[in-house]
């Protein structure tokens, strides 16, 4: 999967990835909030990359600095090969696109369904005539299951699962490769996640797009995903094949965030032996030195908090960053 | 309990038990179940936002009110037989005996030449003022001027304020810093004074004009208009640029950005019209301030200029004859307080029905 | 019902029903619910949003929003009705028997008094402690609730604290008062796993030490298995099954329970394809005649759409209502409707 001839078999490839947001701690003083601190990897066309973490760890940050919503401090992003810069950006938009958290907040309220998912087309400028865009928006709603007697409603009008398909073919009607997907599940109702995971899993075996899926949680990420990246505070701490994740996570914060996940089984919850973290996720403005995580792992020693642990492979593409595991 | 006690005793509690209806146990077709998944009917913001309009008794009344004074002052002067500068004439001739008549009387010359005649003259339904002039109809023009102030004004600061706010709260950083200090300094201008100043340097420039639209319109008619514009835009501005910054961190103006939307289109298709019913009401509740501004401008006598008469002057007007003809102040007073009121009331009945942040 | 000189049971909620009053008409948020709460134990009510769940918890508080209200039923606390109480009795009785902690820490937490004010004060309200005592006891109370460093954190402002420290504050407040039973709506999804995983352990803990029923209001199964004793599923305002967690995991008995714990990712089908609950959510104000379930149940029959579902006996501890358990003969009775 993680082949090492970079640029032709990856769709999307970023390297060391930087965001830094300057934050105003007083009076003419601001310090560098770094949120995303030296993130790369690679996804390769039609696979499911997903990115967990806590809140504050930069998921989201990642997937939108890749798409350029925020001007990246530092760092590549390489579609298909080529560097993707704020020049070609417009043309890549086609290309990557993105489905976002909020099915209420991320949707126009005062727009029609129809030119909401007509919005891509309308700026692409991708039809030759009204019939042609009715035609596509009848399409891909369609695609996604929306009824076509729905087109001219507005989306307040809608449940949260439905809004999410009109974000989500909002996000094809480019018929991008690869689409970011920020939590795309997490605001929706438990008897509508599957739905909506479903019918992810459908369209990239339909179309054979690619997705960065970002998501805490751990249970659906795991269904959804090829390969797995933890992200720890603006770092990568481990990314491997998702079963392999699963079963033999090393990162010892990996190992914390797997047994704290609540198990839908009484059984396994009662037998289930927890490793909970003392404390809580430092504060990005004053990030402890070497090691993020170190303020909160049994295992750090002075190592940890002098130098930050390489991303390493530990063989078959299972990458850690820990100087101890 | 026991378990076999249905079997035996009480067939209500167990109306199924003994004899099932099979029929009614068969699996329901997706046309049935279809039914029970009724979307609710369609409405749009606006629909939505009227039927909460009318059902609130006050903005419904104002409605009326206002429904009422602009259909009087459209059709009144052309129904009134009387002109608002012009003496009242009684068979072609001038009646200077028709000085601060009270409302629906006749005066002695105008008695004589009903009876004379046999022809019934029109009733000056507010009487007449100290000029011997149809106070009614002056009424009417009067609160005409004064409306139309109003709405010019309100109109003119509207299309100032959110072409201001929306560069400034769209354009952010250093732009935005300087262009709301240059609103701050405006705001700190007493505006009266300013208002006062600015109209009477205005007046004299103006006088000279040839320009026919502004001498039909009277230099401080004009001048009102101006210092509308230059001193009231400031608040407009100062709430759609706060209404861009909250829209341009709503996560659909990313997902615009996303799909690679222009920053032209951002705000033409997404932010204003988001911010449009707050935009609306703000200039509703504007046009009762600038009506009020311009009936103080005129009471103090620095509006419109005579003989053209507006609720302002009429009332300064009614001054002198306070003592003897209370009813010559009360008529224009009255009419302000229902405009500004309705105005008012109208203005929050909307905010209640279409403002997002009050919806439930 | 209870024989008499038997010890009422600690809660008991029956045929409750609240509707709110809105633009568009009455909306029934909760429509005839039934639960026995027994001391020490936790009860879980799970359901998706809109299910009545929060709504249940909030009317047993009394604390529901301005246009809503209890229009039948009873609240049963220790035997006594408290549906009833005057709003100075119902004070007493949020205070000192049953406390409630909300999903959003910051919001309930007042932002200009430090955290030792907001904790004293509720000491103060609820005993007659003096300024000093109150000091010491929030103090203790924050020891409790796990929080290090307690004397320099108790002079500290929420917005200081981070999310899982505030539920912990939170936590404290509501404890203040020593009350029998704690409402935890939703108490953990704001905050991030590890995170949650602590204050889940947290409430576990204080419950073994203190003896306290917990009646804890979630959306998330896993939150639910971990913590609850008995379960109580709610859709459309309605209960569909209640049980112990064991029947409801295991042996669930209503179309809705089994088609939701087959729709979740969980350990065991990681490589089969999920299956979905079909149709959207329910919209409270056009409720279905029948089950509110039947436009999304794969199931569902004529009779679903023409008439409510009444509670089935299951078995000893679990009860259900869905007309599969009648067609299908699988149920012991049909209970009394105040049972």
């Amino acid at each position: 999967m993680s082949d090492q001839s970079t640029k032709s078999g990856s769709l999307v490839k970023v390297e060391d990835l930087k965001e830094y947001f300057p934050i105003r701690t007083g009076f003419m003083r601001t310090t560098m909030l770094k949120a995303v601190d030296g993130v790369s990897f690679e996804i390769n066309p039609g696979e499911t990359l997903g990115l967990v973490g806590e809140s504050g760890c930069g998921k989201t940050t990642v997937g939108r600095t890749l798409l350029r919503l925020y001007k990246p401090t530092g760092g590549k992003v390489y579609f298909e090969g080529h560097e993707v810069n704020d020049r070609n950006m417009k043309e890549y938009r086609k290309k990557m696109q993105m489905v976002f958290q909020d099915p209420y907040s991320s949707l126009d309220p005062r727009m029609t369904v129809e030119d909401i998912i007509g919005e891509p087309l309308d700026v692409h400028k991708m039809y030759s005539s009204k019939g042609e865009r009715r035609d596509t928006i009848l399409g891909l709603m369609s695609l996604v299951g929306l009824n076509a007697e729905h087109a001219t409603r507005y989306v307040h009008e809608f449940s949260g699962g439905q809004r999410q398909r009109i974000g989500i073919a909002r996000a094809l009607a480019v018929r991008p490769g690869f689409i970011v997907c920020d939590e795309p599940v997490s605001a929706l109702d438990v008897s509508i996640q599957a739905q909506v995971v479903n019918m992810f899993e459908d369209l990239q075996e339909k179309l054979g797009v690619a997705y960065l899926f970002i998501a805490h949680d751990l249970l659906v990420v795991h269904h959804i995903s090829d390969r797995i990246a933890v992200m720890y505070l603006g770092r990568m701490v481990e990314m491997a094949d998702a079963d392999e994740l699963m079963d033999h996570p090393i990162h010892p914060y990996t190992l914390s965030l797997l047994s704290a996940v609540p198990v839908p089984d009484p059984e396994t919850a009662r037998a289930q032996k927890r490793i909970i973290l003392e404390g809580d996720v430092p504060s990005p403005l004053n990030m402890p030195s070497g090691c993020a995580f170190r303020t909160r792992c049994r295992y750090a020693t002075e190592q940890c908090a002098r130098e930050c642990p390489p991303f390493t492979d530990r063989g078959n593409g299972h990458m850690v960053a820990c100087w101890e595991k | 309990m026991d378990s076999n006690m249905d079997s035996m005793n009480m067939p209500k509690k167990s109306p199924f038990s003994m004899q099932i209806d099979l029929q009614r146990f068969e699996k329901a077709t997706d046309e049935e179940k279809k039914q029970q998944d009724v979307m609710s009917e369609s409405t749009t913001f606006f629909k939505d936002g009227m039927r909460k309009l009318m059902k609130n008794p006050l903005a419904v009344a104002s409605i009326i009110v206002l429904v009422l004074i602009i259909l009087t002052i459209i059709f009144a002067p052309l129904i009134v037989p009387y002109g608002y500068s012009d003496i009242i004439k009684v068979g072609g001739k001038r009646d200077k005996s028709a000085k601060n008549l009270a409302p629906f009387t006749y005066s002695a010359k105008e008695i004589d030449y009903m009876e004379e005649t046999g022809e019934k003259l029109f009733p000056h339904i507010m009487g007449t003022d100290s000029m011997c002039r149809d106070y009614f109809i002056r009424v009417v023009y009067g609160t005409r001027i004064s409306l139309s102030v109003g709405l010019f004004a309100s109109i003119l600061v509207l299309i100032i304020g959110v072409l201001y706010g929306s560069i400034s709260g769209y354009a952010g950083g250093r732009v935005d810093l300087v262009m709301m200090r240059i609103v701050d300094i405006i705001y700190s201008l007493p505006d009266m004074l300013i208002i006062i100043l600015l109209s009477v340097v205005l007046n004299e420039t103006l006088a000279n004009t040839q320009n026919p639209i502004i001498k039909s319109l009277g230099t401080n008619m004009v001048s009102i208009f101006i210092v509308f514009g230059l001193l009231y835009w400031v608040g407009m501005a100062r709430l759609v640029r706060g209404e861009i910054l909250k829209m341009k961190n709503n996560e659909f103006v990313l997902a615009a950005k996303a799909v690679g939307a222009s920053s032209g289109r951002i705000i033409r298709s997404h932010i204003i019209p988001n911010c449009l019913s707050v935009i609306i009401i703000t200039t509703a509740l504007q046009i009762p301030s600038a009506i009020f501004t311009e009936s103080f401008l005129s009471f103090v006598g620095m509006g419109v200029k005579a003989p053209m008469p507006s609720l302002g002057s009429l009332a300064n007007a009614a001054r002198e004859g306070l003592q003897s003809y209370p009813l010559q102040l009360v008529f224009p007073a009255v009419t302000i307080v229902l405009i500004v009121l309705a105005f008012n009331l109208l203005g929050d009945g909307l905010r209640d029905a279409f403002d997002p942040k009050l919806r439930r | 019902m209870e024989e008499k000189g038997k010890k009422p049971p600690l809660l008991q909620v029956i045929d409750l029903h609240t509707s709110f009053t809105t633009d568009n008409g009455e909306v029934l948020a909760v429509n005839g619910v039934n639960f026995t709460l027994e001391e020490g134990k936790t009860l879980g009510i799970v359901g998706e949003s809109g299910s009545g769940k929060s709504v249940t918890a909030y009317s047993i508080m009394q604390i529901l929003e301005k246009n809503g209200h209890i229009t039948e039923g009873q609240i049963l606390f220790q035997g006594e009705d408290i549906t009833h109480y005057s709003p100075k009795q119902m004070n007493v009785f949020r205070g000192h028997k049953c406390a409630i902690i909300f999903q959003d820490p910051m919001t309930s937490l007042n932002p200009v008094y430090t955290v030792g004010n907001q904790i004293e004060e509720a000491i103060l309200i609820h005993s007659d402690k003096s300024k000093s005592e109150a000091r010491a006891a929030a103090l203790e109370m924050l020891r409790l609730v796990g929080i290090n460093d307690a004397e320099r954190r108790i002079k500290q402002y929420p917005h200081e604290l981070s999310g899982g420290m505030r539920q912990r504050v939170m936590i404290a407040m509501a404890l203040a008062s020593e009350p029998s039973i704690l409402i935890a709506d939703e108490p953990t999804t704001a905050l991030d796993v590890t995170i949650q995983a602590q204050i889940l352990e947290l409430m576990q803990e204080l419950q073994r030490k203190l003896n306290m029923a917990i009646i804890i209001v979630t959306h998330d199964l896993g939150v639910i298995a971990q913590m609850a004793d008995e379960i109580v599923v709610m859709y459309g305002g309605r209960i569909c099954e209640r049980g112990t967690a064991d029947d409801i995991f295991y042996r669930p008995a209503h179309e809705y329970t089994k088609g939701l714990l087959r729709s979740i990712p969980r350990v065991d089908n990681m490589k089969e394809k999920l299956i979905p609950i079909g149709g959207n959510p329910i919209n409270l104000l056009n409720m279905p005649k029948g089950c509110a379930f039947c436009a999304r149940c794969d199931e569902a029959m004529k009779i679903c759409i023409d008439e409510v579902p009444p509670e089935l006996r299951i078995h000893d501890t679990h009860l259900a209502s869905c007309w599969m358990n009648v067609k299908n003969q699988n149920y012991m009775e049909v209970p009394d409707k105040d049972e």
